[in-house]
């Protein structure tokens, strides 16, 4: 199983940096999501797989190997709703910038640069 | 439960949310936002005694123990980093009350302010990996928002590649926490650090180190990850510019030293070896880069880069002294670069532009401003006795202990052509002739009137003052930072403080 999500995740991060560097500002953000979906499993994985054991510790239970670690769980969940707000401001962001340069056009966006 | 702990959190937070319920009110705002930072700075400042005086102060949220729960810590470093944060905040909300425009204040400048305020200072409070990634996101969110408020067009574009390149940071960032953790099992600071050092040495945490330099390194602007910082600096307000330069980057400093001091210190040659070439290579590119520009802010931009490098240069020297260096650095440049943008804000209230070609002629039509602008200017360039020259001495001499002496040489070789940057912006801002038709006597209406031109001048008089004060009282100043360096190269108390089931 770590191996399929280690091959989804790297998957994950080549298509967000693939996206992230066309020149289309919409696929900017789609890259940008990609990347923090890209991190979020990998959290999940590296923390370690167990299955079908729930971290509720019942009657008896007393050793931490038989149970999940809610930890990484607890960091994704932090991460996914900052993510959503994050990436919420960028589609908005993006709109604002489409509709005052006039263009999706991230070569076309260099007026600033140095 | 400590309050001086939570007040740098919770005035902020205050302050942002009674700024919104008195949306409609400008004017209430604007009092609200020196209040609200006076009374940060204040805090801060006792903090700063406290810590100073009884050593490091922790918090557990909630009273949870350590390794579980929310841990807030402040060491001297940390208590440093506050009130550097108070003193910028309270110089940018009085420069905002007659700099920022009618349209920003009225969609929310000053809670975003607040806001920012609150992340960055969290950022210096966290005592666990996660929380500070958190707090980087609080800060980033207000910075965002600040950064594209008011949709100017070289705004929006400056935007696009703040967002995109933080956004990648951040992903970095979190994926090595998540690594650490898969790793050592833990987040919190305290335990990582104790963890790490009886842990065998593991390729993988050099690993896990480079990529929080790569996360962390993106974020101070650090070679080679440093290209949105000129590209972006530049475009908001003049005060945003300022909070922004002073403090912004300087999170992500505090946050390379806090890591490369407390927690990856297993392969020194490796890591801080990589770090001194970074920063080498950061003041080059940064004091070339400013050579070239030919616009005040986009001068001072690249300053902070090369600035920048002084700071890292001193961590990857890995000595008490070095790290001294830096502390004492950072509290130097925060002061004199915020300054530097509020001097360049107020050039543009007098001429309308920032483009030094068609500036010239202030230092006949407005003496006293010259002055203020040399003072932080030289200090930038190490001139004595301002704070700039003992801030490299002491970052000199620790190199010349650890017998660095290309980075020594190269330190001040970047020494020398920040002075030519400064006297460059000097002759053309003040000294040369006003060019031929430009608008050399129309003042805008800020600074028409003469109260709202001392608003403007105080919070420069101010950290000028502070310049010259730390100029002529160093001693001090840099027993604080070789305290505070002492704290960082020994964790023990940090460990064992944080650790301590007492409460």
């Amino acid at each position: 199983m770590e191996t399929v999500l280690a091959l989804v995740i790297g998957a994950l991060y080549a298509a967000g940096l693939f996206m992230m560097l066309r020149p289309s500002a919409v696929r900017l953000i789609i890259g940008i999501s990609l990347l923090g979906h890209a991190a979020n499993l990998l959290i999940f994985t590296i923390a370690g797989l167990t299955r079908a054991r729930p971290p509720l510790i019942t009657g008896g239970l007393t050793t931490a190997s038989a149970i999940a670690d809610p930890m990484p769980q607890a960091l994704i969940l932090t991460a996914i709703v900052i993510g959503f707000a994050v990436q919420a401001f960028a589609v908005v962001l993006i709109q604002r910038v489409v509709q005052i340069v006039g263009t999706d056009d991230l070569d076309q966006m260099k007026t600033t640069d140095s | 439960m400590n309050v001086l702990l939570i007040l740098p959190l919770l005035i902020p937070l205050s302050a942002a949310t009674l700024s919104m319920f008195t949306w409609r009110s400008r004017r209430t705002q604007r009092v609200l936002g020196v209040v609200g930072t006076a009374l940060l700075l204040g805090s801060v400042l006792m903090l700063l005694r406290s810590v100073s005086r009884a050593g490091i102060q922790v918090t557990q949220v909630g009273a949870w123990p350590a390794p579980f729960g929310i841990t807030i810590v402040a060491d001297l470093f940390s208590a440093i980093m506050l009130v550097l944060a108070g003193i910028t905040g309270l110089s940018v909300a009085v420069y905002s009350m007659v700099t920022v425009d009618r349209a920003r204040e009225r969609f929310g400048y000053y809670p975003l302010l607040h806001a920012l305020l609150m992340g960055v200072c969290g950022a210096f409070l966290a005592g666990d990996l996660f929380n500070l990634y958190v707090w980087f996101e609080v800060m980033l969110m207000a910075s965002f928002v600040l950064m594209a408020l008011g949709g100017e067009r070289a705004q929006m574009e400056g935007a696009i590649k703040y967002v995109t390149i933080n956004l990648i940071a951040s992903a970095l960032f979190l994926a090595a926490v998540g690594m650490l953790y898969g790793v050592v099992g833990t987040l919190n600071m305290a335990d990582l650090a104790q963890k790490l050092r009886d842990a065998p040495r593991l390729d993988l945490l050099t690993a896990i180190a480079m990529l929080f330099l790569v996360a962390f390194g993106i974020k101070a602007a650090v070679f080679p990850f440093f290209f949105w910082l000129p590209a972006s600096y530049h475009t908001p307000p003049v005060a945003v510019s300022a909070i922004f330069a002073g403090l912004l980057t300087k999170v992500g400093v505090y946050a390379l030293i806090r890591v490369f001091t407390l927690l990856f210190v297993q392969d020194l040659g490796y890591t801080h070896t990589i770090i001194l070439v970074l920063s080498g290579l950061t003041m080059v590119t940064g004091v070339l880069g400013a050579v070239a520009q030919n616009e005040i802010r986009r001068v001072l931009s690249f300053h902070i880069i090369s600035q920048i490098g002084y700071m890292t240069l001193g961590l990857g020297l890995f000595t008490t002294a070095g790290i001294a260096g830096s502390i004492f650095y950072i509290v130097h440049h925060i002061i004199v670069k915020t300054n530097l943008f509020l001097v360049s804000g107020v050039v543009y209230l007098l001429r309308g532009t920032f483009e030094l070609k068609n500036l010239g002629g202030l230092y006949s039509s407005n003496p006293g401003l010259a002055i203020l602008f040399l003072v932080p200017a030289l200090s930038l360039a190490g001139l004595p006795p301002l704070s700039g020259f003992f801030a490299k001495l002491t970052i000199v001499q620790a190199g010349l202990q650890a017998e660095q002496y290309l980075l020594v040489a190269t330190a001040l070789m970047v020494g020398l052509l920040t002075l030519f940057s400064m006297t460059k912006i000097w002759a053309e801002v003040f000294w040369k002739q006003a060019p031929a038709g430009s608008n050399a006597a129309e003042a805008t209406g800020a600074v028409a009137k003469r109260g709202a031109a001392w608003i403007l001048l105080a919070p420069i008089i101010f950290l000028a003052a502070i310049t010259i004060t730390i100029g002529l009282a160093v001693e001090p100043v840099y027993l604080l930072a070789s305290r505070a360096a002492e704290q960082l190269m020994d964790p023990t108390e940090y460990i064992s403080r944080v650790l301590e089931r007492s409460f």
